[in-house]
């Protein structure tokens, strides 16, 4: 039997045994793979997900078991000190020897230190692993307690130093990202896009400082400051360096392998090193005289070797490597592909900039204007696939490339169907999987939805970036086959949304118990439980107080739950209209009960870090000062922001002030799939960014223009137009109509935006239903509107005067006490909620 | 290292020596929990009504360290009783205490009887 020792189980190593797992038959290879560190293979390229949850296990590529599943065996926690070419022998610290046929180095890099003084000083990380991480989040913790304002600096600017800045951000210090080039990112960007990038990076809080080169680090024992000339210091606590990465090539330079001037081992286009019996793969390879530091190019160098070493020795590495990349940095779309710079002997530039929106793009294009050649994106990358496609395939440009960037009006863009691309293009680089893969698992039957693609096909499983155009494409194909995308609720209700809606309506049903032993099986849970929840207030037009244990938990507690298990409490401030004295009674109960106070972006006032106990107390205040409940927790009307209007302002139209009063009363605690927000402006200024919101009114001559289907949450989206020029009476009509369709029809938690983006037949349809009433039923919405305004009741009132009600709002059944273990911490004159706790690793990463 | 997390160790009924009476079965919300004060620790009863069971386990969430699990929703999933964290969705079985939806360490349960319409908690003390 063939002996095959693999040295190195990073992503790149593991990715060679599952491919040699893959192709061996079984019975004739005997593999041994050597990891250094003391756990299975991990996703690297996701390690700062590790600040978010501190679940290693969630890293992991294969659990343990795997590997003695498929006949490897692993060894983790073990260095090899030696490896014997003649003999073929390898050996390892610990003094054993092991024989070897074939023998495959995966020992990647190791992070690169620049040889700068005081780098040995207490406080100075390196970014590479989960330990590296681990022993940051100690540290930082260390200086927390310390202090309130701990900085941490990042050295390097590079694709790894910003995800760390975000890393420090979380960790609760002031991240400084120091970086020797002039621009950020200097292997992908232009300056122009690092600019871009720099905003927006320090519109979240990451300071920047470019073209900086660090001489010394300062601190007696432990890192205090950073000096970079004379009189030019930096105070820090901590640094984090990530300054590129060095292949770790110890191992066959010590046997005399072919290695680079500069580092790495020599590889030809098979990965075989100068012994034909050993070859190199990932971090550590030397090919076309180049490091590849991406995790595709380490696949693909996994996939050669496997096939080499059974004998495919038809299977070459490619001459040519696309490093094209797509990420999300920090919430920030960065991608570049092809050729990112393109010098103009070569190809022009297209360029749309927009520094208001962070937004840069930028495309290549051949002199002749056949081909793209590159391309670099931020702030929007959502064009990427089809544009690396594009380049990849050599797909035709438009006649105009502009238009590949530019914004389009009419939405669609010029950009092909996903489902034109050719079935060779190849959709996941990572895993080098092509369309025809994708659609042919589902065609055959073999996939029937998404995860089933994913699982049998790998794709996606790698960096993640093609994972939209996976489920796009899976989407489509199943569309294609006639194949019905299931919307149950959950288990409990094989009935969607509308569905329940009409089962409820139909039979008067009153209480989540006869719903789900009629129509529903189970005891329900947290997703069908406030769907039928949200269904009851919709149809009888019940307050969240009726039921209150099958409501979410903000709307069971009438309060908005934050960090720390505290509420904010927020009251009705219709348009954002106060009176001076219901202000200072807001601040003197704010005092009194010692919250934090924010203004927040629905023109309203928040209240933070009230305690379950002290709910019930403020809001009898707020009350007898005659406010009401502002329905902050509910998935109902948030707010109507206003402007000022033709009230005060010289270029006001109409009463935006008034009317948005009007507004949010009319439509105050009704429930729907989504929260709803309004805006109402005075004039075509746009002050109430009245676009931006689920309903959005602008006054003009002749009076509203009424807009529809605005914010979208996590994709924003501008509401568009329904009616121009109505009067108040039939905006009133026209909102009441398009409300109620929507709270009719919409799924569970879909905003307005994405269920009218669904509407078969678009916003043409949503006018023919609302404005045209051609299938016959505005009269029927209006109505069903006009009952639930009739029925508002301010539930806060009803809690507060319902002494059993306010049971609900003690911490402890048993006990008058309060909560002791919730602490707070000083912020900008007010307080915040103490830094999350940290999971302990232990209990996290054993399962 | 002396963290809030160490105090729970689920109790199991046959090592109970200690049966503390918490409050009649009518302080209790149907099908909904409630947070218990015992000592220094935080325990959420459920009354499960749908299931005609009542279940108790730290009120604490592995995932956050926040004392909240008491104000989440109760449910099940394939007939395992379990409460959704009001913080991030995070599920637990109430049977088991193992996280459904992730990789979190399970949560501490404990042993609830009701003897004349009271409802009386399970602890083993040294």
């Amino acid at each position: 039997m063939q002996q095959i020792v693999v040295i190195g189980n990073g992503m790149v190593g593991y990715k060679f045994c599952e491919k040699l797992a893959g192709l061996a038959k079984s019975g004739t290879l005997n593999i041994k793979v050597f990891g250094e560190e003391p756990r299975p293979a991990y996703d690297r390229v996701h390690l700062s997900a590790f600040f978010e949850n501190q679940d290693a296990k969630s890293l992991e590529l294969a659990p343990a078991s795997w590997y003695s599943e498929n006949g490897i065996e692993l060894i983790t926690g073990q260095y090899i000190t030696d490896i014997n070419k003649e003999v073929k022998t390898i050996k390892t610290k610990s003094g054993q020897t092991y024989s070897y046929d074939q023998l495959v180095l995966a020992t990647g890099s190791v992070p690169f230190v620049p040889p700068i003084r005081g780098v040995e000083k207490e406080g100075v990380f390196v970014y590479r692993t989960i330990e590296d991480l681990e022993g940051m989040l100690a540290y930082a913790d260390k200086i927390n307690s310390k202090k309130s304002n701990g900085k941490a600096a990042i050295l390097g600017g590079g694709l790894l130093g910003l995800e760390a800045g975000k890393a420090v951000l979380d960790m609760g210090l002031e991240p400084h990202v120091v970086e020797f080039a002039p621009k950020l990112m200097p292997r992908q960007l232009d300056a122009r896009s690092s600019k871009v990038l720099q905003l927006t990076l320090e519109s979240i809080g990451i300071n920047i400082h470019l073209s900086k080169a660090t001489n010394k680090i300062l601190g007696n024992g432990c890192i205090t400051g950073m000096e970079f000339g004379e009189d030019d210091e930096l105070n820090v606590d901590m640094l984090i360096i990530s300054a590129g990465i060095r292949p770790r090539d110890e191992l066959a330079k010590s046997c005399g392998l072919e290695t680079g001037t500069r580092g790495g081992i020599v590889v030809n286009n098979k990965m075989q090193t100068s012994d034909p019996s050993i070859y190199a793969i990932g971090e550590v390879a030397l090919y076309n005289q180049m490091i590849y530091g991406l995790v595709a190019p380490g696949y693909d160098m996994a996939n050669v070797a496997a096939n080499q070493i059974v004998g495919n020795t038809e299977v070459l590495m490619a001459e040519e490597i696309d490093m094209s990349t797509k990420l999300k940095l920090i919430g920030v779309d960065v991608a570049s592909f092809g050729t990112p710079f393109m010098p103009a002997d070569k190809g022009h530039s297209v360029i749309f900039e927009n520094k208001t929106k962070h937004l840069y793009k930028r495309i290549n294009i051949s002199h002749d204007g056949k081909n793209l050649l590159g391309g670099i994106l931020v702030g929007d990358a959502e064009d990427y696939n089809i544009l690396h496609q594009m380049y990849l395939n050599g797909m035709a440009v438009p006649e105009d490339p502009a238009q590949l960037i530019l914004p389009t009006s009419e939405g669609g863009g010029v950009l092909g169907d996903i489902t034109d691309l050719p079935d060779m293009a190849q959709v996941c680089s990572c895993e080098s999987v092509t369309k025809g893969q994708i659609c042919g698992a589902i065609e055959s039957g073999e996939a029937s939805d998404l995860g089933g693609v994913v699982s049998c096909t790998k794709a996606g499983t790698g960096c993640g970036g093609c994972k939209p155009m996976v489920k796009n494409l899976t989407e489509a194909t199943l569309k294609s086959l006639g194949i019905e995308v299931k919307d149950h609720i959950c288990e409990h209700f094989e009935y969607n949304r509308q569905e329940l809606y009409d089962i409820i309506q139909v039979k008067g049903y009153q209480t989540f118990d006869e719903v789900i032993d009629n129509h529903g099986n189970g005891c329900g849970c947290e997703i069908c439980k406030p769907v039928v929840a949200s269904l009851m207030a919709t149809i009888h037009a019940d307050t969240a107080n009726k039921e209150y244990a099958i409501q979410d938990s903000n709307d069971r507690f009438l309060a908005n739950i934050q960090r720390n298990g505290t509420y904010s409490v927020v009251p009705r401030v219709p348009g954002g209209e106060i009176t001076p004295v219901k202000l200072i009674a807001l601040g003197e109960i704010a005092k009194k009960y010692d919250l934090y106070t924010k203004i927040t972006g629905g023109v309203r006032i928040d209240l933070f870090g009230a305690t379950l106990k002290q709910l019930p107390l403020i809001w009898k205040e707020l009350i007898a000062h005659g406010f009401e409940s502002g329905h902050a927790y509910g998935k109902s009307l948030r707010t109507v922001k206003t402007c000022v209007g033709s009230t005060w302002c010289r270029y006001g139209m109409d009463e935006s002030v008034s009317f948005g009063i009007e507004l949010e009363n009319r439509y105050r605690g009704i429930r729907a799939p989504h929260k709803i927000k309004g805006g109402v402006s005075g004039c075509i200024r746009e002050c109430a960014e009245a676009r931006g919101k689920d309903f959005g009114l602008i006054a003009v001559e002749g009076g509203w223009n009424l807009y529809v289907g605005g914010n979208g949450g996590a994709n924003p989206r501008h509401a568009e137009l329904l009616a121009e020029q109505i009067d108040n009476d039939t905006v009133i009509r026209y909102i009441d109509r398009y409300l109620m369709f929507y709270m009719r029809t919409a799924k569970p938690l879909q905003r307005t935006a994405a269920w009218l983006e669904s509407l078969e037949g678009g916003l043409d349809y949503l006018k023919e239903v609302v404005v045209d009433d051609k299938i016959g039923i505005a009269e029927d919405l209006e109505k069903e509107m006009q009952t639930l305004v009739n029925k508002f009741e301010c539930e806060w009132t009803q809690a507060v005067n319902d002494p059993e009600m306010m049971k609900r709002f003690n911490h402890f059944v048993n006990s008058e006490d309060d909560d002791d273990t919730l602490v707070f911490v000083p912020m900008r004159e007010q307080k915040m909620p103490k830094q999350w706790q940290k999971v302990p690793l232990k209990a996290a990463s054993i399962s | 290292m002396d963290l809030v997390i160490d105090q729970y160790q689920s109790i199991k009924e046959e090592d109970v020596n200690v049966w503390f009476k918490v409050a009649p079965i009518s302080a209790f919300p149907k099908d909904g929990g409630a947070c218990v004060k015992y000592k220094d620790k935080q325990i959420a009863v459920y009354n499960f009504t749908r299931k005609e069971k009542w279940y108790a386990c730290q009120n604490l969430c592995p995932h956050k360290m926040e004392m909240v699990l008491s104000r989440g929703m109760i449910g099940d999933v394939s007939r395992i009783a379990k409460v959704a964290c009001p913080l991030h969705k995070k599920t637990f079985s109430l049977e088991t205490g193992e996280n459904l939806n992730g990789d979190l360490p399970a949560i501490a349960t404990y042993p609830v009887k009701i003897e004349d319409g009271f409802v009386y908690l399970g602890f083993s003390e040294l």
